[in-house]
């Protein structure tokens, strides 16, 4: 591409992608951002200066090589920017989607500094739509290498976004891979947590298919822990290696009066009732959900505004987030926080639930809310919120939605011999994913808590990388890797 | 893939179905729970295994219709396949080193009580079973139920088999008539009600009394949070943590008003179901 293109480019500033006005998609619950056209994909990605040391890459937990992508779009080479991504990232439609790219690759971009960065979440969601919508017209997916088989057998634990990349970076070298999966559907959080808004399923499975395609084999509804332990994996189920990713579960509660009322839920249970259970489409669905009149969602984190978000298009007329600090920390993605406030969220902060009042049925029916202020930073950096003596507030609610994040889950962190644990019950693993138990790995929201898909797929990498080593060098009179092949 | 091998009406609205399903055969044992969906439209829908056969590969499922999901189920066909059988959940009955154990089973509860007690007679323990339901109609599994307990005693509300009334007073005779005491426990397995009734019952007698909760369930395995329950001065969740527990820890009224959240939704999508199959 030409130089004084490249600069005009840069002049005209990011070129903003096409939503749904907020006055229409609250009563809908197709996606919000449009996707680029072709030509605002190249209009984008000419803007991208094309670094010698990218900054960008070092804020990408999966490295992906970006500058190299945005190259190929610019190029008009979409089928293989898409497959440059693939290197990197087995999940690119839902990253270019759900990552917080301002605090990584676009937080990093030199653009940033005087004006805004390159958009590169927005041009990775365009060319893996452009594949997908390739595969879909010509019936293949792009390029792909296709490696010789090791004839090394690997169990993932939970088809989530940890488990998907291990089974994406395994498949790809050689190895066979088979994806436990507890619930009827893959995807982890990408299919039950965030919403079709945000990230529509039909590319969750369009993600998985292409992974099926690639010889990942998926056993769903099937409960590792329980109808199979992890140490029969590597047993009498013949695996050599297991990855663990199965997420955070039990989702936490704040211990205070009136949380097990009726109509209070945990943001988990209210997601998984609309996304994975498809409640907002009862009764065509069986699963039912509390549409509200006046909701409140405790927390400001991503998952508090998909609730939030959720309520609203489920036809509540007030929608709420209740957070105890103030605006400058809510730790949701901005682009989250933005739409939500364009679709008449309101934001109480400073504000912290003491207690849920109920009505003569159990359903709540009010909110009692302590006044905070917020006084010296605390560990994490962040100014700590203190209670404001005697100010108290009262929110009339029908429905309630807790946020605030959650604890280990037990069934296979607790039923796994010798596998160590921190002192949160997470399972603690080396700088590699490896845990205390030879032959098995973990990573994702059960070795971190609950956090992000993209640091969740960068953890899968980390550990299918040692993966890959470990069943290279352990046995190496077994098989060839396809690496050397 | 999760077979229907056989189904029979037992009584009335009450459905026996034997679900081929060798992994989790395997591994079910007494008090563990599964979740089946008939159809990728299903809601998830937790039920206590009622009894299982390792070599065959089979669980038993026993379930009562009381809106469009236990319709919908009881509506496969043997030969047809669940969507899915996910288990098995939960943690199974710790069987106690007691010398006799009373077993109260409420309507369907009757099916979820029985391997509790088999495998307490099983370890020669002294069963004594008290089995209630609304009439004589309603009453099934009384052979198999009779036939691990060294006493059986049945109560129906309308005494048109055995005793006239509720559950709760021929437990409390029991009790009383217990001397010197011998009942190590008390186990209460059927409706909500039914269940708090005889926590009731026993706690004058300081007998642990244990409880099989039915709460809301999504996911079954620790994850939505849905089936939490106060227990004590605890929030503890009924997949993960139980579903036994201890009957006189429970919050009964918290519990029954949580069951109660879908009441109306429920009544909508059972008539839906119900006018859908009239029309079909």
């Amino acid at each position: 591409m030409s130089g004084v293109k490249t600069k005009r480019s840069q002049k005209a500033g990011r070129v903003a992608m096409p939503e749904q006005a907020p006055e229409a998609r609250i009563e809908n619950f197709d996606e919000v951002p449009l996707g680029y056209t072709d030509e605002q994909a190249r209009t984008e990605a000419m803007r991208c200066l094309q670094c010698k040391t990218p900054a960008c890459c070092e804020g990408c937990p999966v490295q992906v090589d970006i500058p190299a992508f945005i190259r190929l779009i610019a190029e008009g080479k979409t089928l293989e920017a898409a497959a440059k991504i693939k290197e990197s990232n087995c999940l690119p439609a839902a990253c270019g989607r759900v990552c917080p790219q301002e605090n990584q690759c676009e937080g990093l971009c030199v653009l940033g500094k005087k004006g805004e960065p390159v958009a590169i979440g927005n041009l990775e969601r365009y060319a893996a739509q452009y594949a997908s919508d390739y595969a879909a017209r010509h019936g293949v997916d792009g390029p792909v290498k296709r490696p010789a088989s090791t004839g090394k057998r690997v169990a993932v634990v939970g088809a989530g976004p940890a488990g998907l990349t291990v089974a994406g970076d395994l498949i790809l070298q050689g190895h066979q891979v088979t994806v436990f999966e507890a619930f009827h559907k893959a995807g982890g959080v990408l299919s039950y947590g965030i919403p079709e808004f945000r990230l529509p399923k039909r590319i969750v499975q369009e993600e998985v298919e292409q992974l099926a395609r690639l010889g990942v084999r998926f056993e769903l509804n099937h409960v590792i822990g329980k109808a199979t332990s992890v140490h029969e994996l590597l047993g009498k189920e013949g695996f050599d290696a297991v990855f663990l990713g199965v997420g955070a579960g039990l989702p936490s509660v704040m211990g205070i009066p009136g949380e097990n009322l009726g109509g209070v839920y945990l943001a988990n249970e209210y997601l998984t009732r609309v996304n994975l259970m498809r409640a907002y489409d009862f009764p065509r669905y069986d699963t039912p959900i509390v549409r509200g009149r006046n909701v409140c969602v405790i927390g400001g984190g991503n998952v508090a505004m998909d609730a939030a978000r959720t309520a609203r298009r489920l036809g509540s007329e007030r929608v709420s987030i209740i957070y105890r600090r103030s605006m400058e920390e809510l730790p949701a993605r901005a682009e989250e926080i933005h739409h939500a406030r364009e679709e008449g969220i309101a934001f109480k902060t400073l504000c912290s639930p003491l207690e849920y009042l109920g009505d003569e049925h159990g359903m709540v029916k009010q909110a009692r809310c302590q006044v905070m202020e917020l006084g010296e930073p605390d560990d994490s950096g962040r100014r700590r919120p203190v209670p404001v003596d005697g100010k108290e507030v009262a929110i009339e609610t029908d429905l309630v939605i807790i946020a605030i994040g959650g604890n280990a889950n037990p069934i296979v962190t607790k039923q796994t011999e010798g596998l160590a644990l921190n002192q949160h019950d997470y399972i603690a693993v080396n700088e590699n994913g490896a845990t205390s138990c030879p032959g098995i790995w973990a990573g994702g929201d059960i070795v971190t808590g609950s956090a992000t898909v993209i640091l969740a797929m960068g953890a899968g990498r980390t550990a299918a990388q040692d993966i890959h080593q470990y069943l290279c060098d352990g046995n190496p009179s077994t098989a060839r890797c396809a690496d050397t092949a | 893939m999760s077979r229907v091998l056989k189904k029979t009406e037992l009584v009335p609205g009450i459905w026996q179905i034997e679900v081929e399903t060798p992994r989790i055969a395997e591994k079910a044992l007494p008090g563990h729970f599964v979740v089946v969906m008939a159809d990728a439209f299903s809601e998830r829908v937790p039920l206590t295994i009622a009894d299982f056969d390792r070599e065959a590969g089979t669980i038993t499922l026993v379930l009562m219709v009381v809106g469009a999901s236990s319709l919908k189920l009881s509506r496969l066909r043997e030969g047809d396949d669940f969507y899915a059988v996910i288990g098995p959940l939960g943690h199974p009955s710790a069987i106690r080193p007691v010398e006799r154990v009373v077993m109260v089973a409420g309507g369907v509860g009757t099916a979820p009580i029985f391997p509790i007690a088999r495998a307490y007679h099983e370890q020669g323990v002294e069963v004594v079973a008290i089995q209630g339901a609304r009439s004589a109609d309603l009453l099934f599994w009384t052979d198999r139920l009779a036939s691990v307990s060294a006493e059986h005693v049945v109560a129906t509300d309308d005494g048109s088999a055995g005793r006239k009334g509720l559950v709760t007073e021929p437990l409390a005779e029991v009790l009383a008539a217990d001397s010197p005491k011998r009942i190590g426990c008390v186990y209460a397995i059927g409706p909500t009600p039914m269940m708090k009734f005889c926590a009731k019952t026993t706690e004058p007698f300081e007998t642990p009394t244990i409880v099989s909760l039915n709460s809301i369930m999504v996911d079954g395995t620790g994850m939505c949070g849905g089936c939490r329950v106060t227990v004590g001065e605890q929030t503890l969740f009924t997949c993960v943590d139980g579903p036994e527990f201890d009957g006189h820890q429970v919050d009964w009224d918290s519990l029954m008003s949580r069951q109660k959240t879908y009441h109306v939704q429920e009544g909508i999508a059972f008539e839906r179901m119900l006018e859908a199959h009239s029309n079909s």
